[in-house]
């Protein structure tokens, strides 16, 4: 790389805060899926004052720039497309006020997900967006990816728990977005900040909504002999006016393969489970346990567990949250799909599923939120047969294609990054596209910041296929939704 | 009649039919704004023609204000042109709404009361009890970015609208979002026109998520000698793992206000408020549930009034649950029919300076010798009206003097400040939209994009937009 900005780079931050040896970039070309691009350096900035000064050498030597939390991501929304900077906010995870009476946490971008909320615990709060990867992904990574999770049935995704923003534009303007106080005035620019993919800007510093925890929390276990069973309860459960905290449904297969790896106590032989959460007062979910158990009984539920004790729940949670790692012991690859479905038509996009996975003699394993449509089907392939690589593309495709024939969206809670930038014109028309790049270029004017991410054909991009999301020998149990 | 007039008339007519047409004075009247009145009013029956009248509008340099039912139009800053009022009420239909994925698609003009009568055929809702609700439309809600007491419990339209499809200030038609309840595909472009006044877009098409419909409701109300007492309830029910639906503060003159004749000329009925003590600030609160959970939160209620020193508990069941919700729903529109030159400042603080900016606006009201009445909500919104008894130049320095001060405290708090009503005279020397933000030379570039020629609601906006 230019060894003048290298240079520069060093003077700013100092050398121990500057990674570009090829060794060193390695771990930074990828992130949670397989998309790579290698950046030329990694940078660790300490401050805003410092973010703001690798801005402006990335504009004085016409350098690309892209922000990383901690590289979780599924849709290579962290990775360095076009070479360039990579901003690591590693170093900036101070959290830098917790206020209990206001319900408000100021938070640095680099704080872990668990980590806010373990530090609120102890006042009865915690941070509500639960990405299932949240012991290891950053808040700043959250606001850029719009972050979902399982108890987002009930709470909201991350844009629905940001107050306000310190960002740093690609222009080297430090910006202040909504604030403490809520409606702030004006446009909501916090509103279009979160979900913007860190093409906006390097956000440097967060506030958020802390959610206090519910009196009581009961989950429910539900064991089907149909998936059908499975789906059309959830549908009853929210016909009867119940909306539970979390509403998660595995099939058969990944049942049986997490159960090998966890021991989380789910039945081999069943074709699907639901994992429920009732929270709220005692009172309340008393209520709604039992009223859930008896729409899973009516849709013929084999049995409807409570788990009796936190330890159970846990344990209960610890199946569902480790599947994608489950996945990874007993294939050598595996791509995660992150499709959105109206929730009515689950039985026929599961049955869908079934039909492409047979048409291509792939395993297809489904794992989702089923209280909001929110699907991950799980393909194995393997990744060293070039055909069945090509097929699981293909396969994927199908997928996506057939949810926004149900009316559905490409992505729930991933972000479109580089996996589906391609896919963007099935959803937008080009007038659309072209309003939100115009919207992208007030604040990233000369597109330096992240470059060849979200919009189809960016300028110097040559790939047509992306390349499937795929595990690294099963390791990355923590990374994924 | 001028013939620029008939010519813009002229061709509205050929693009929806004469009949959706007026040029007529006297019809005119009604889309006046701050005594502006435009030259034409048009009822488009679909998106395309919305997009050509914008195209139009564009190409002759005409400003176009976008409208409803007309409940809010006197929210904002004058517009600083106004040729045509673009009247949406045509577009009013029910596009899409599947029970079952909690999904709704709507277009603008529709009557917020007839979909919750739809909605409430399938035991849901829209957690939007914003005033001016027997008029109000789903876009002027959303345009307007009025919210309702139940932000407590459900938030605000940003938190449960989906998407939206709208027509740019070049007659494009775009869209952000989707119709399912999870979805991060492209930018939210949908959450910028909340509250944007038409300064963006025309809005065409808007999904929400719907709610399913709490059983029974509650109300709680307790009253106390002083602003403490009720502040003191806030608190500790935010420290319990009560979730009422609503939670409203309530100053002496509020309760008076809304127990008053013209609060009953609005919304009728029995109202709790009419038996709490009128020289008491009051805690209203709603909650909802069945048996042991309605059973739970009054016991807690009563419990928690008691330790905060709050008196005059009383519950109210369902019947009378309508009227003393609406009454609290519905505080400005009463709070307009309270004086002949209300003036309506909304602020927010963070929670725990409730208590300070109260005193504020009480202080500030006092030196100036107005009346006042002040709601709180439970996260920090507080409606604040000024109430004097004339419509006169004291009665103008009064209020100018009283909201600088309110602002001046409001800014010392860290919290923001807007005046979405006052006499249309005073808005040239009232701070409408309160002191400029850093960020404003960012929506101005905003404006810039989405209507570079500013043909739609110019001037009407923060930061001159």
């Amino acid at each position: 790389m230019n060894s003048r900005l290298l240079h520069d780079l060093k003077t700013l931050l100092g050398s121990e805060s500057v990674l570009h040896r090829p060794e060193e970039l390695m771990l930074y070309e990828y992130d949670g899926s397989v998309e790579k691009g290698r950046p030329d350096c990694v940078v660790f900035p300490r401050s805003t004052a410092e973010v703001a000064g690798i801005v402006e050498l990335a504009r004085k030597h016409q350098v690309p720039l892209v922000g990383r939390g901690a590289g979780t991501g599924l849709s290579g929304g962290a990775i360095a497309r076009h070479g360039g900077i990579i901003t690591s906010f590693a170093r900036m995870n101070c959290v830098l006020e917790i206020d209990a009476d206001n319900q408000i946490a100021r938070v640095q971008p680099g704080v872990v997900n668990s980590d806010l909320s373990a530090a609120v615990a102890h006042l009865g709060l915690h941070f509500a967006p639960d990405p299932s990867s949240q012991k290891a992904c950053t808040i700043g990574g959250n606001v850029s990816e719009n972050s979902g999770g399982p108890h987002t049935l009930a709470y909201g995704v991350t844009t629905n728990h940001v107050l306000g923003l310190e960002v740093v534009l690609p222009t080297g303007e430090v910006l202040h977005v909504g604030n403490s106080a809520l409606d702030s005035t004006g446009y909501d620019l916090t509103g279009v900040f979160v979900g913007s993919e860190g093409t906006f800007g390097l956000v440097t510093e967060i506030t958020v909504k802390l959610t206090r925890l519910p009196e009581d929390v009961k989950t429910l276990l539900a064991i089907f002999d149909t998936v059908d069973d499975a789906t059309e309860s959830v549908a009853e459960i929210t016909a009867r006016g119940i909306t539970p905290a979390a509403c998660e449904m595995l099939d058969g297969w990944t049942i049986r393969a997490v159960e090998d790896y966890i021991h989380a106590g789910f039945p081999l032989d069943c074709a699907a489970i639901l994992l429920i959460d009732v929270d709220g007062l005692r009172e309340v979910t008393e209520a709604e346990a039992a009223e859930v158990a008896d729409v899973c009984r009516v849709h013929q539920a084999r049995e409807v567990r409570v788990a009796r004790d936190a330890r159970e729940r846990d344990l209960l949670w610890k199946g569902r949250k480790n599947a994608f790692g489950a996945a990874g012991r007993v294939s050598p690859s595996y791509y995660t799909q992150d499709g959105v479905i109206p929730r009515t038509k689950l039985p026929a996009t599961l049955r869908r599923i079934g039909e492409i996975g047979r048409k291509y003699n792939l395993q297809i394993g489904n794992v989702f939120h089923a209280g909001d449509g929110n699907l991950h089907p799980i393909i194995l392939f393997d990744e060293r047969n070039e055909q069945q690589f090509r097929d699981t593309v293909a396969a994927a495709d199908e997928i996506i294609a057939f949810c926004i024939q149900a009316g559905g969206s490409i992505t729930g809670e991933h972000g479109v990054g580089m996996e589906k930038d391609r896919l963007m014109p099935l959803l937008f028309s080009e007038t659309d596209l072209n309003l939100m790049q115009r919207v992208r270029g007030i604040f990233n004017p000369d597109n330096l910041l992240n470059p060849g991410k979200i919009f189809p054909n960016a300028k110097g991009c040559g790939e047509i296929y992306v390349r499937p999301a795929r595990n690294r020998n099963g390791a990355d149990a923590v990374r994924t939704p | 009649m001028t013939l620029a007039t008939i010519s813009v008339a002229s061709r509205l007519a050929e693009i929806t039919g004469a009949s959706n047409v007026t040029s007529d004075p006297a019809q005119l009247v009604a889309y006046g704004i701050d005594g502006k009145v435009p030259a034409a009013a048009v009822k488009p029956g679909s998106r395309d023609e919305i997009s050509e009248i914008v195209k139009f509008a564009a190409a002759e340099h005409l400003a176009i204000v976008p409208c409803g039912a007309r409940s809010k139009l006197a929210m904002g800053a004058p517009p600083s042109r106004y040729d045509v009022a673009l009247d949406v009420t045509r577009l009013d239909h029910i596009v899409a709404y599947d029970p079952s994925d909690l999904t709704l698609s709507v277009e603008p003009g529709i009557p917020l009361q007839r979909l919750a009568g739809v909605l409430a055929g399938h035991r849901q809702f829209l957690p939007l009890a914003v005033p001016f609700l027997s008029r109000a439309t789903a876009g002027g809600t959303v345009a307007a970015g009025v919210h309702s007491p139940l932000r407590q419990a459900y938030g605000t339209a940003r938190d449960f609208l989906l998407g939206v499809e709208f027509v740019t200030g070049e007659g494009v038609q775009a869209k952000s979002g989707g119709l399912v309840v999870k979805n991060v595909a492209g930018y939210d472009l949908h959450k910028l026109t909340i509250g944007s006044l038409g300064t963006l877009g025309i809005i065409t098409k808007i999904n929400f998520r719907t709610f399913p419909a709490p059983a029974s409701t509650r109300v709680f109300a307790a009253s106390s000698d002083s602003a403490d007492g009720v502040l003191d309830m806030r608190r500790r029910i935010a420290q319990s793992p009560l979730r009422p639906l609503t939670a409203n503060m309530l100053s002496p003159g509020s309760v008076e206000m809304l127990a008053s004749g013209p609060a009953a000329r609005i919304e009728p009925g029995p109202t709790p408020v009419d038996g709490l003590p009128k020289s008491q600030w009051a805690f209203l609160a709603t909650f909802a549930g069945a048996g042991a959970v309605l059973v739970r939160y009054e016991s807690e209620l009563r419990r928690i009034a008691d330790e905060a020193g709050c008196g005059s508990c009383t519950i109210y069941g369902d019947d009378e649950k309508p009227a003393s919700f609406g009454r609290l729903r519905e505080f400005v529109p009463i709070a307009l029919e309270s004086s002949p030159a209300t003036t309506i400042i909304k602020l927010s603080v963070v929670r725990s300076k409730l208590k300070d900016i109260l005193e504020g606006i009480e202080h500030a009201a006092r030196a100036n010798e107005l009346r006042w009445a002040a709601m709180a909500d439970g996260l920090g919104v507080i409606y604040a009206a000024l109430l004097p008894s004339a419509r006169d130049e004291q009665a103008r320095v009064r209020v100018a003097k009283a909201s600088e001060r309110i602002n001046g405290a409001c800014a010392q708090l860290g919290g923001n400040v807007t005046i979405p009503f006052c006499p249309s005279e005073w808005k040239s020397t009232l701070k409408i939209w309160g002191p400029e933000r850093g960020d404003f030379e960012q929506i101005r570039k905003l404006k810039k994009v989405f209507d570079p020629a500013d043909v739609l609601a110019p001037g009407r906006f923060a930061g001159g937009i």
